[in-house]
C-alpha cells in the first residue's frame, strides 16, 4: 500500500532543442530586432525554461496531480474551508466563450449578458445577506475584509468621526481579520469568548467606546457555535456608533435560515469558493464580494452595474472608496456562484445550511466519547474537537491528523481556533455520502484507540502517502524557493 | 435537492442519534426574531438542462472573441492558448484541492507551484518569486507597501505611464496606510516619464520608484536611470512588467529592480471578461524574501531523505502573525499560476521568444499600416513592444461600434483617460497579416 513516489521536477525533464507548441509562421515581414527595439533594452540570456514535448507537460502534471488530493479524490473536512462538491456543470457553463473569451473593454451593448450576470448575482448576495447593494470586485476572502474595512472607514471618515481606529476582534477570529485591519490602520481590540463560546458580552462593554470603529465577528464562530447573543452584541456596537462586519467563512450554516443584516450586520463578505461552490483550486482564484447596509452603499469600490430601463451599464457609487483589483473581480469565478444559486434555488439553499448542520452535528456526536468536545451544545455547520486527551498519551493532534492521511482523508483544520488547546476542527458539508460520514467516524475512533495501543505509529505517520512526514524547519531554515540550473 | 445525497432514512437514522425530531432543533440557539419564516426571494431551482439553457442565452448576448477579431488589450490580451492547458487544471485533483497544508498529500500543487516560483524567478531575473497574488495591480500595491516597511518611509512614487486602473488600485491600497504618493508626469512627445520631473523629488525620503515597462502606453521606459536614482538614496526600486514581453526586454533583475510584479493573464489564462487572472511578485535578498506578502513553496526532504515540497516562511503570514503579518492575503490564485506555468513549459525556452518576437513584429507591421491612414498619427516617439497609440481626430468609442458590426474589435478609446482622439493598439501572435490588413482597409473606410 505504500506509494512513495518522487516525480522530477519539470526541469529536470529538459531536452534541448525540444518543445511542446508551434505558433503559425510569421506571415509578416520580419525585421531585426534591434531595429525595432534599442539594445539597450534587449533581454542578453533566454529564460532558461524547460524545452520538453507535449506529452511530457501531459505526463508530468498528471503524475503531479496523483499526489494530490482534492474533493474528486476523497472527503476533505477541512474546518472553516466548506470543501463540498463543485458542479461540473458550472465549469461547463462559465467555459462558453461567451463568458471565458469577452474582453473587459469591450463596448457595454457587446456584452449586456455578462452584466445581467453581474447584476443578478449581486441583487441575489444582497437578498441572501439581507443587504442592500453589492460589489463583487474582491477576489477573495481576505480582499473582501480589505474592501469592507475601507468602506467602514470611509463611512466613519464622511461623517467626521475619521477619528474611529479601533476594530474589536474575538480571540476566536480568523488571523486574517486583524491581518486585514492593519492593512487598513485600524488597531485591534481583542475580546474575550465566554464559556460558551461566543463573545463575552459584558467584556465588550468595557472594551467600545468613542473610538470603536466596528467589530468583525464571524457568526456562527471558529468553534461552529451560533452566537445567541448576537443582538445584543449589535446593539452594543452600533449604540457606541461601531459598525458590525460579518466574516462570512461560516455562512454555509445559515443560508435561508437567517440573515447577516437581521442580525444587525452591515458588511458581509461572502466566500465564494467556500459557500457557493466555485472549486478551490489549490489556494484560489476565490472571490470575495461584500454586501452591504444603505448608508454604506455610496462606499462601495466601482464599479457597480445598474439597471437602467432594459439595459444593464457600469457605475460608480456616489463616494466609492475607489478601486480595489483591476477590471471587475473574478468573473469566471463568481458566475459560478451565481450557476450555484440558481441551481438550488430558495429551498435549495436552505437544505445546504440544514444538512450542513445535521452532518456535522451526527459527527460530533458521534465522537465526542472519544475526543474532548470543549463546549457542548448543538454544533452549526462544523465542530471542534481537542486532541487534549490523546496529548497525555504523548499524542499531538499533529499526529493524528498525519493519521488520517493514511486513510485517504484530508485531515481536519488543526490548531485552530488558538483558544482551543489541540484544536481539531472538522466541517463534513452538506454533499457527502453518510457512508463517508460513517467511515470518517470510524477512522477517527480506531486512530483515538491506536493512540493508547500503539502511539509511535500516530507519531511516525503518515505511512501510505508519497512522502513522510516533511521537514518544515529545514525550509524555513535553509530556504530552497526555485530550482537553479546546475 | 441533486448535489445532497441524503436520504430520508439516513436523515431519520441521524435525527435519532441525536436524539431530535427535526433539524429545525438545531438551529433552536438563533433567537426567533431573527429567523427567516420566508424562503428567499431567489429564483426557483434549475435543472441542469435548464440552467444551460439560461447561461447559453446569457452568453449569446455578449459578443465574444471567438466570433470577432480583437485589436484590444491595455491589461488583457488576447493571446493563443495551448489546448492541454485546459486538460491539465481541469484535473480534479488540482481543481477541487485547497490551499495545501497537509503537505504529503499535496505535492502534486506543492511542487507545480514550486516550479511556478522558478519559472517567474527566471524570466524576471530575480531570486525568488511568491505563490502568486490576485492580479497585476494588487501585487504593485503590496510591493508598494513592502517599500515602505522595508525602507520605513511613507512616499511612494509611481509614474502617470502606469496603467491608470493599477494607479486607482495602489492610490486606494497605500491612502489607507497614510502613505503618500508623488506621479511623475510624462513627456508628451516621448510619451515617457518627464526625465526632468526626476529632479524635483526629494528622493531621500522615497520609498520607491515605480516603472511599468512597458508602459500603459505599450512604450519602454528608460528604466536603468530610474533605478539608479532611487538606490543612490537607498529607496527600493519596483517594476511592474508583462510577461511576455520578457522574452525579448531585458529582464528586471539585471536593470537592478528590487521587487518585480506583474499580471499573468496573458500566460495562457482565459480573458474572462478581465478575471481570474494572477498577478505575480518576484525579489531578491533574504531581507526582503522575509518581507515578501503571499505564500511560498520551498524545498525540503521528508524523513526517509526524499525531496519534498512544504509551505515556508510562514511566519510571515496572518494565520500565524495576525496584525502583524506583511500582508492579509491568503487564498490567492493557485489554479491560474498553474495555467502560467504549465503555459511557460509548454512553450519552452525557444516557444516563449518565439511569441515575444511574433507580437513584436506583427504590433510593428500593423502599426506601419494604420499610419498609411490619411488623418492618423503616432503621438509617442518612444520604441514599443506589442501596444501602440494612434491619434486622430475621431470618435473612437463610435467608430469601435462599426467596427464591431464589422467582425472587428477596435483598440482602447483613451479619451476616458484624458485623451480625447487616442486609442491603444494591441497585437499579438494570434493576429494574422489578412486580419490586420482588412482591419486597416475598414478603419480607413471610417475615418
Amino acid at each position: 500500500m505504500t506509494t512513495k513516489r518522487v516525480v522530477p521536477l519539470i526541469f529536470e525533464r529538459s531536452t534541448p532543442g525540444r518543445r511542446g507548441y508551434r505558433l503559425p509562421a510569421l506571415d509578416v515581414p520580419e525585421v531585426s530586432i534591434d531595429q525595432l527595439i534599442p539594445q539597450e533594452h534587449l533581454r542578453t540570456q533566454p529564460a532558461e525554461l524547460p524545452e520538453v514535448s507535449e506529452l511530457e507537460v501531459i505526463r508530468h502534471y498528471t503524475q503531479l496531480s496523483r499526489l494530490n488530493h482534492g474533493v474528486d479524490v476523497g472527503f476533505y473536512p477541512l474546518g472553516s474551508c466548506t470543501m463540498k462538491y463543485n458542479p461540473r456543470v458550472h465549469e461547463d457553463v462559465t467555459s462558453l466563450p461567451g463568458f471565458a473569451a469577452i474582453h473587459p473593454y469591450q463596448p457595454e451593448s457587446s456584452v449586456q449578458g455578462a452584466l445581467e450576470l453581474m447584476y443578478n448575482l449581486s441583487e441575489y448576495l444582497a437578498i441572501i445577506s439581507g443587504l442592500e447593494a453589492t460589489t463583487l470586485q474582491p477576489a477573495a476572502g481576505a480582499h473582501g475584509e480589505l474592501a469592507g474595512l475601507m468602506v467602514i472607514k470611509a463611512f466613519h471618515a464622511h461623517n467626521g468621526e475619521g477619528h474611529r481606529n479601533e476594530m474589536l476582534i474575538p480571540d476566536s477570529a480568523h488571523g486574517t481579520n486583524p491581518a486585514s485591519c492593519a492593512m487598513v490602520g485600524y488597531k485591534v481590540v481583542e475580546v474575550p469568548s465566554d464559556d460558551r463560546g461566543g463573545v463575552d458580552v459584558e467584556a465588550l462593554k468595557k472594551l467600545v467606546g468613542p473610538n470603536t470603529a466596528g467589530l468583525m465577528l464571524t457568526n456562527p464562530n471558529t468553534l461552529g457555535l451560533f452566537d445567541e447573543n448576537i443582538c445584543t452584541i449589535s446593539q452594543i456596537v452600533h449604540d457606541v456608533g461601531g459598525l458590525l462586519y460579518y466574516d462570512g467563512a461560516n455562512a454555509n450554516a445559515i443560508l435561508g435560515i437567517v440573515r447577516p443584516g437581521d442580525m444587525g450586520f452591515d458588511v458581509v463578505h461572502y466566500n465564494l469558493h467556500k459557500t457557493f461552490s466555485t472549486p478551490h483550486g489549490g489556494g484560489g482564484p476565490g472571490s470575495g464580494p461584500i454586501s452591504v447596509s444603505k448608508d454604506l452603499a455610496p462606499f462601495l469600490p466601482g464599479p457597480v452595474v445598474r439597471k437602467e430601463g432594459d439595459k444593464y451599464v457600469f457605475a460608480t457609487p456616489e463616494h466609492s472608496i475607489g478601486r480595489l483589483k483591476s477590471f471587475y473581480g473574478n468573473f469566471l469565478v463568481y458566475a459560478k456562484a451565481y450557476a450555484y444559486i440558481l441551481s438550488h434555488g430558495p429551498q435549495g439553499l436552505r437544505e445546504v445550511s440544514e444538512i450542513a448542520v445535521l452532518h456535522a452535528n451526527y459527527m460530533m456526536r458521534r465522537l465526542q466519547d472519544v475526543y474532548y468536545l470543549p463546549v457542548d451544545r448543538h454544533c452549526k455547520h462544523e465542530f471542534v474537537l481537542s486532541g487534549m486527551w490523546q496529548k497525555e498519551l504523548g499524542v499531538r493532534t499533529t499526529d493524528i491528523a498525519k493519521r488520517l492521511l493514511d486513510y485517504g482523508y484530508h485531515a481536519p483544520t488543526v490548531y485552530f481556533p488558538l483558544i482551543v488547546d489541540e484544536a481539531i476542527m472538522i466541517e463534513p458539508t452538506e454533499t457527502e455520502p453518510k457512508s463517508t460520514l460513517d467511515e470518517f467516524i470510524e477512522a477517527m475512533r480506531a486512530i483515538a484507540q491506536e493512540a493508547k495501543d500503539n502511539p509511535e505509529n500516530l507519531t511516525s505517520a503518515p505511512h501510505h502517502t508519497p512522502v513522510t512526514r516533511l521537514d518544515e524547519s529545514r525550509a524555513a531554515r535553509q530556504p530552497i524557493l526555485r530550482w537553479q540550473k546546475s | 435537492m441533486r448535489y445532497i445525497p441524503l436520504t430520508q432514512a439516513e436523515k431519520q437514522e441521524m435525527l435519532d442519534t441525536l436524539g431530535i425530531s427535526s433539524v429545525q432543533e438545531l438551529f433552536d440557539d438563533i433567537p426567533q426574531h431573527i429567523r427567516l419564516d420566508t424562503d428567499l426571494d431567489l429564483p426557483e431551482a434549475l435543472t441542469e438542462a435548464e440552467l444551460v439553457k439560461h447561461f447559453q442565452a446569457l452568453a449569446q448576448k455578449n459578443t465574444d472573441l471567438n466570433s470577432v477579431v480583437s485589436f484590444m488589450g491595455a491589461g488583457a490580451y488576447d493571446h493563443l492558448i495551448p489546448s492541454a492547458i485546459k486538460h491539465i487544471v481541469g484535473r480534479g485533483e488540482f481543481l477541487t484541492a485547497y490551499t495545501p497544508y497537509q503537505a504529503e498529500i499535496s505535492q502534486g500543487v506543492l511542487q507545480s507551484t514550486f516550479e511556478y516560483q522558478s519559472l517567474i524567478a527566471e524570466i524576471t531575473g530575480m531570486e525568488v518569486a511568491n505563490a502568486s497574488m490576485y492580479d497585476g495591480a494588487t501585487a504593485l500595491a503590496e510591493a508598494c507597501l513592502m517599500a515602505c516597511a522595508a525602507t520605513r518611509r511613507e512616499l511612494v512614487v509611481l509614474p502617470s505611464t502606469l496603467h491608470p486602473e493599477w494607479q486607482e488600485v495602489v492610490k486606494l491600497y497605500l491612502e489607507n496606510q497614510d502613505v503618500q504618493i508623488a506621479y511623475l508626469p510624462y513627456d508628451g512627445q516621448t510619451g515617457l516619464i518627464d526625465a526632468q520631473a526626476l529632479e524635483g523629488v526629494n528622493w531621500s525620503e522615497v520609498a520607491c520608484v515605480v516603472v511599468q515597462q512597458p508602459n500603459f502606453f505599450g512604450l519602454l521606459e528608460n528604466a536603468a536611470c530610474l533605478g539608479e536614482r532611487i538606490h543612490e538614496h537607498g529607496g527600493l526600486f519596483i517594476m511592474a512588467v508583462d510577461p511576455i514581453s520578457l522574452s525579448v526586454l531585458k529582464a528586471p533583475g539585471e536593470l537592478g529592480a528590487d521587487i518585480v510584479v506583474g499580471d499573468g493573464q496573458s500566460l495562457g489564462n482565459a480573458m474572462g471578461f478581465g478575471g481570474p487572472s494572477l498577478g505575480f511578485f518576484a525579489t531578491s535578498g533574504s531581507k526582503l524574501v522575509r518581507r515578501m506578502p503571499g505564500r511560498v513553496v520551498g524545498e525540503t526532504v521528508d524523513t526517509e531523505g526524499r525531496r519534498g515540497f512544504v509551505l515556508t516562511l510562514q511566519t510571515r503570514e496572518q494565520h500565524i502573525r495576525r496584525e502583524k503579518a506583511t500582508s492579509n492575503i491568503c487564498s490567492n490564485q493557485a489554479l491560474n499560476a498553474l495555467v502560467a506555468a504549465i503555459y511557460l513549459n509548454i512553450l519552452g525556452k525557444e516557444g516563449y521568444q518565439e511569441v515575444g518576437n511574433h507580437c513584436l513584429q506583427k504590433a510593428h507591421y500593423f502599426k506601419q499600416q494604420i499610419l498609411t491612414i490619411d488623418g492618423l498619427s503616432s503621438p509617442f516617439s518612444a520604441p514599443s513592444f506589442r501596444e501602440f497609440v494612434i491619434q486622430g481626430d475621431v470618435d473612437w468609442e463610435e467608430i469601435n461600434l462599426k467596427l464591431l458590426e464589422k467582425g472587428f474589435l477596435g483598440g482602447l478609446p483613451l479619451d476616458r483617460y484624458g485623451l480625447p482622439g487616442h486609442v491603444l493598439f494591441s497585437v499579438t501572435e494570434a493576429r494574422t497579416k489578412e486580419e490586420m490588413d482588412t482591419f486597416t482597409t475598414l478603419l480607413r473606410g471610417l475615418i
